[in-house]
């Protein structure tokens, strides 16, 4: 087994795969989609965005994101990481191939046991954005960290932490 | 039932516009508690496999209903702002039906009110979430006889 026996894939077939999967994870969610959240991608590393929306408002007179709103957003991020990391080693070593990814084709979604959220400051009427750390990831049970931010990125808004039941990965 | 007179914090709670994009409904309010209603709808589905509804829409009911109780606190002088809210899930809600929670502020200091909140399906032996809560306090009235 030569290392050089391999050539590199082509850019455009690596990007073109982990779209594809990330795709089918995202927008299988009715959910996210009424949020309207998007994710951006660079390699591994998601970033969730929530454009500013009227209808995501609560107190009209501030005005101010909802706060309900912020935590399901904290908690759409938590969850699409977490099943990113875990579609991630199969995508690349080759043993799913990307295009092939469906939301029929996907593993089970992680489902959220407790999730706890920390409200640093109100939510402005502009766009989110989000990133969530798989502290750990065991069989059965994941902890993830998410942090919140608007305009600053050492300026959070919100952050959270939540425990997931992992899906069943014996399949 | 809501007492006539916290027909206008109904109001102000449902008419907030995420409030209204979810249809929330107010089922009950009195003092430092409520009841709330939030109506299946396919929008809300997180796990498409199951058609069980996302956990955020749980989180946003809760947050209003707790904050609701807050507000129809009698010795709250204002609005609320979530500082801190925990939610456990106890199993999914099942899919096509709608999900109500009741929420009570069980303490309130010059600053702090505390909530606690369980949502229910159609099966109310069996709660789908609970919650904690901690939510800021405008300024303290005191309390009428």
């Amino acid at each position: 087994m030569s290392p050089k026996s391999r050539r590199p894939e082509p850019v455009q077939v690596v990007k073109q795969r982990r779209d594809a999967a990330l795709n089918a994870l995202v927008h299988g969610v009715p959910y996210v989609r009424f949020l309207g959240i998007g994710f951006d991608r660079r390699g591994d590393e998601l970033t969730a965005v929530l454009p500013f929306d009227e209808k995501l408002i609560g107190n009209p007179m501030l005005p101010a994101l909802h706060g309900g709103v912020t935590a399901a957003f904290l908690e759409v991020a938590a969850i699409i990481e977490l099943s990113w990391s875990l579609i991630w080693p199969n995508m690349e070593n080759g043993s799913q191939d990307g295009a092939a990814f469906d939301p029929d084709s996907l593993p089970s979604l992680p489902k959220t046991i407790d999730f706890t959220v920390d409200y640093l400051r109100s939510g402005l009427p502009r766009d989110a954005y989000a990133r969530a750390r798989v502290n750990r990831s065991g069989r059965r049970y994941a902890s993830v960290h998410v942090e919140a931010w608007q305009d600053n990125r050492t300026r959070l808004f919100a952050q959270a932490t939540g425990h997931f039941l992992m899906p069943d990965q014996t399949s | 039932m809501v007492e006539a007179s916290n027909k206008v914090i109904q109001s102000f709670i449902e008419k907030m516009p995420h409030a209204e994009a979810l249809g929330l409904k107010i089922l009950q309010l009195s003092a430092g508690e409520a009841e709330m209603l939030m109506p299946w709808s396919e929008d809300l589905i997180g796990d498409p496999a199951t058609g069980v509804i996302h956990g955020g829409a749980v989180s946003t009911l809760m947050d209003t209903c707790s904050g609701a109780a807050v507000i129809c606190h009698p010795e709250n002088g204002g609005v609320t702002a979530t500082l801190d809210l925990r939610i456990d899930y106890m199993r999914p809600a099942s899919p096509g039906q709608d999900v109500r929670a009741h929420a009570e502020c069980y303490n309130i200091t010059r600053s702090i009110a505390f909530v606690r909140a369980t949502a229910f399906d159609d099966d109310a032996s069996r709660p789908v979430a609970t919650a904690t809560g901690a939510f800021t306090i405008a300024f303290r009235k005191e309390a009428s006889a």
